[in-house]
């Protein structure tokens, strides 16, 4: 049995932010666990770009950016270990990993850092009435399908859902000689980014159709036609509005969902908001000594934030290594009706906390208020707010109380 | 032209069966099936019950093949290694007319031949599980869950392994009678082929009413009754241990249901409508808004986050067109239809018979034929156990012993490299991404292929030397790929994955 300071389960770009922080701070014997060939996460599939922007000042690809994370792990001869999947973590952070290269592999760690990622919101998840022909792909498979296995996967083509990587596929495909019929989402608004909408479909004349969805799923073998229905305000089908569209390819873009199956194992509390694990200021789960951040803990819109917050997650981690404890978080954080997908959910009131949530649906001019009992602790004004993105309002140690919870509202 | 002693037309579970029991014998045996693979009709789109035998009327074939091949199961699940669980069932009931009909249907059962089935009151019903709903139940000992595909499965390659050839894509279109020097011979033409052969055994499930005619039985009225299904995630099975039916109607029938699978999923469904279309497998708002509604009575934990998948199964019964009553399965062979065995109107509980409507089916042949006994019939198929049911120290030594066992393909089934390449080189020569599906469970789990998809359909092209636009994921038509999206693809491999 092997025995390290910090596990770190995922070499994504949450996992190698947390690893690079965690080594600057003193914490050397990790070990970084990918299930991949090669180190970098869904950044490696995503060859367009746009990344980078918050944490580097400059716009990479999916690629370039994780590499300037992993040349730097390689420089600090950070140990790692590809092709290597983690079967079970326990309560006590035992780790049981299974590798055609490594063999299998019994490690126990002082702390866990849980980096998954999160996986596609499917088909059968969220019913879509018909037949089962092949022809229908989530957005996230079709790109690893197309930029990392070089094989095409229709030329005909429908996308549901307008998340961003619905809109990035409707482009790709698009590029790669197929015709994009349309992007139709169910939701009055969309729910990828405004800049994907602009780059992705106006600039290439694909038409994105609000309140509309897929009603049903034609064809025996391959997929044949796809039923799309326009929608009401309770998002039922609207009897007469059904249109059939002739097609090869349905891709679906219709949400993430973390990755949390070894997070449950070990015992961790699930947040019904995020679908991730409950954490508190430090990102530790309610298991002492296991830690989440990233797509695993809550879905976020751009990776530069992800990285981000794993580098937070690592001072709270390092410190956990290095003090044996971390200050108790007994204080609760809540949201008003506008605030969904809200971390963290506990704090201590002792330390800095960067509370992050997305609005529920569009506003604009409107105030984030945070308060603490009576104090109002940060007020923060917005022209817009979008469910598409997430915002983060820091907060500092100083302007907090050891006593009461902390209210996100957001009034306009 | 290819020539056999035996066609067997249809490789579901009853053709598998059937091919099975005639491979104790010295017969050159060929299975036709129209699709890629075996069990991709009815046979996969069913609750995976074994089933005791109190719903069908004494003295019927079904009673009396359900009753038989639920007692022998444990055995034969041994000799096959299908995964197999004698649980029980409870037949819940609210009002004194539930309790009318179950001790109805209790009293149907023991003159079946039912063993230990008995009435047990609210508590008991709560100690068996506590998820069970009703005031009081019937519980039935015998009845059990199984995998339906790989218990097909299991059959099949027992019979490949013991000499029975399987062809697949073959739909037969037409069977002549060409008698040749006073022997009986029939040609039976695919769209491809035709086969020379001297029997002919019709197992063709919904199509068998077809088959019938071209045998020169009558074209037998069916009617399909079609139920859908909603498939939840093993999070939702933690809450199930033993399959709770609702009490059954008047005509012995059980509305919406809930399962738990072998593999620890909950099924629920199946509904019950009439459909005209052979493979009517559609799943419809509709309906699954039905189960939804339905489903929360008899399992409370049936929440949206745990859908994973819909699919429809069709129970293809024979009936009376003048009565419109519902009539025993059909198993026949006469002197006007000479070597033929004609099994028609094999719907539920089609799983549990099999092997006992096979046996009957064979036994027509011997006594007619008198093959000799195939010395190295071998009942029992080998099978390896599977890594996620390995405790960690098995783990452990699998992988030191192959390392393909170290490298997981499918996160949510924990599905190794070992055991999909052993799942594409099946002896019967399925290879779709469905086939792997059902030999292993991979993208049968919550992420529905979104981890393993994109590996699986790799392996078969390396594997079997194909083109990405050649790979099947289930029919014959059913292409994932339309080819490749650039050139120097070695290269680019190269660079992408290292």
């Amino acid at each position: 049995m092997k025995q390290v300071d910090v596990v770190i389960i995922g070499g994504g770009p949450a996992g190698l932010a947390a690893a690079i922080q965690l080594y600057q701070k003193g914490v050397t014997n990790i070990l970084i666990l990918e299930r991949e060939k090669k180190l970098g996460g869904i950044l490696r599939q995503c060859i367009h770009d746009g990344f980078g922007l918050t944490r580097f000042g400059e716009t990479l690809s999916g690629p370039e950016y994780a590499s300037r994370f992993v040349r730097q792990v390689e420089e600090l001869k950070i140990p790692y270990l590809t092709d290597t999947t983690v079967l079970e973590l326990t309560r006590e952070r035992m780790v049981y990993a299974s590798s055609a290269v490594h063999g299998f592999l019994e490690i126990q760690a002082k702390a866990v850092v849980l980096a998954m990622g999160c996986r596609e919101r499917t088909r059968g998840a969220i019913s879509i009435p018909g037949t089962r022909p092949s022809g229908v792909y989530t957005a996230g498979v079709a790109q690893a399908y197309i930029n990392l296995k070089n094989k095409m996967v229709g030329k005909e083509v429908i996308i549901l859902g307008s998340g961003d990587i619905g809109m990035i596929m409707a482009r790709r495909m698009t590029l790669e000689g197929a015709h994009v019929q349309g992007v139709f989402e169910i939701q009055p608004y969309p729910s990828g980014l405004p800049r994907n909408i602009e780059q992705c479909l106006h600039d290439y004349q694909i038409p994105l159709y609000l309140s509309h969805s897929v009603t049903e799923i034609k064809g025996t073998d391959r997929l044949e036609s796809v039923v799309i229905s326009q929608v009401d305000e309770h998002l039922n089908p609207i009897p007469g509005t059904e249109k059939e569209y002739p097609c090869d390819t349905l891709i679906l873009s219709v949400g993430l969902i973390p990755e949390n199956e070894l997070t449950w194992m070990a015992g961790a509390r699930e947040d019904q908001g995020t679908k991730g694990a409950a954490v508190d200021e430090f990102y530790q789960t309610t298991v002492p000594g296991i830690f989440a951040a990233g797509n695993v803990l809550h879905v976020h819109d751009l990776v530069d934030f992800v990285s981000l917050e794993a580098e937070r997650l690592a001072d709270g981690a390092a410190r956990f290594v290095q003090e044996g404890d971390l200050p108790g978080s007994g204080l609760k954080v809540q949201g008003d009706g506008m605030v969904g997908q809200l971390v963290p959910t506990r704090f201590s009131g002792q330390e800095d906390v960067t509370v992050s949530f997305r609005v529920r649906r569009p506003v604009k001019n409107c105030t984030i208020m945070i308060c603490q009992g009576e104090k109002t602790v940060k007020q923060v004004k917005r022209a817009k707010a979008l469910p598409a993105e997430m915002i983060q309002i820091p907060l500092r140690a100083a302007d907090l109380k050891q006593e009461g919870d902390l209210e996100v509202k957001v009034v306009w | 032209m290819k020539s056999y002693e035996v066609m067997v037309i249809g490789a579901g579970v009853v053709g598998s069966a059937v091919a099975r029991e005639l491979s104790r014998y010295q017969l050159r045996i060929c299975v036709l099936e129209k699709e890629l693979d075996v069990a991709c009709g009815n046979s996969s789109r069913n609750t995976g019950m074994l089933h005791a035998g109190f719903t069908y009327k004494p003295g019927s074939l079904k009673a009396e093949c359900a009753v038989e091949g639920n007692q022998e199961f444990d055995q034969v699940a041994g000799e096959l290694g299908v995964p197999f669980k004698r649980t029980g069932k409870l037949v819940v009931g609210f009002t004194d007319h539930d309790r009318e009909n179950i001790l109805k249907y209790k009293a149907i059962g023991e003159e079946n031949g039912v063993k230990g089935m008995r009435m047990i009151d609210k508590e008991e019903i709560s100690r068996i599980d506590p998820n069970a709903g009703g005031e009081f139940a019937m519980f039935v000992p015998s009845s059990g869950i199984l995998d339906p595909m790989q218990y097909t499965i299991a059959l099949a390659e027992n019979a490949c392994q013991n000499g029975v050839e399987f062809q697949f894509g073959q739909r037969v279109v037409n069977i002549r009678r060409a008698d040749q020097a006073g022997q009986v011979r029939y040609l039976v033409e695919t769209e491809t082929d035709t086969f020379e052969t001297k029997w002919v055994i019709n197992c063709a499930g919904m199509y068998a009413s077809e088959i019938s005619e071209m045998l020169g039985y009558p074209n037998y009225p069916t009617k399909g009754f079609k139920g859908e299904y909603y498939v939840l995630d093993k999070k939702a099975g933690a809450f199930l241990s033993i399959p709770v039916y609702p009490a059954p109607n008047d005509k012995g029938g059980f509305s919406t249901h809930a399962t738990p699978t072998i593999d620890g999923n909950v099924l629920v469904g199946p509904d019950s409508y009439l459909t005209e279309g052979r493979e009517d497998y559609v799943v419809t708002k509709e309906h699954m808004d039905g189960l939804f509604a339905d489903g929360q009575k008899m399992f409370k934990q049936m929440r949206r986050e745990y859908f994973i998948r819909n699919f429809a199964g069709i129970r293809w019964k024979r009936y009376d067109p003048d009565t419109g009553s519902i009539l025993d399965f059909k198993l026949e062979s006469d002197d006007a239809h000479p070597n033929t065995v004609n099994l028609v109107g094999i719907e539920s509980p089609g799983v549990t018979c099999a092997l006992p409507l096979a046996r009957r089916a064979a036994a027509r042949l011997v006594e007619k034929e008198q093959p000799r006994k195939n010395p190295s019939f071998d009942p029992v198929r080998p099978v390896k156990k599977r890594f996620n049911e390995m405790s960690h120290e098995e783990q452990a030594q699998a992988v030191a012993r192959d390392p393909l066992y170290g490298e997981i393909v499918c996160r949510c089934e924990t599905v190794t490299r070992a055991e999909i390449l052993a799942a594409i080189h099946n002896p019967l020569g399925g290879h779709t991404v469905t086939g792997i599906k059902n030999r292993t469970r991979a993208t049968m789990g919550r992420c529905q292929g979104g981890y393993c998809e994109t590996r699986i359909t790799e392996m078969i092209e390396e594997e079997l030397g194909l083109k990405p636009e050649q790979v099947r994921f289930g029919r014959k038509d059913s292409y994932l790929f339309t080819g490749r999206v650039r050139e120097a693809e070695q290269d680019l491999k190269r660079s992408c994955e290292g």
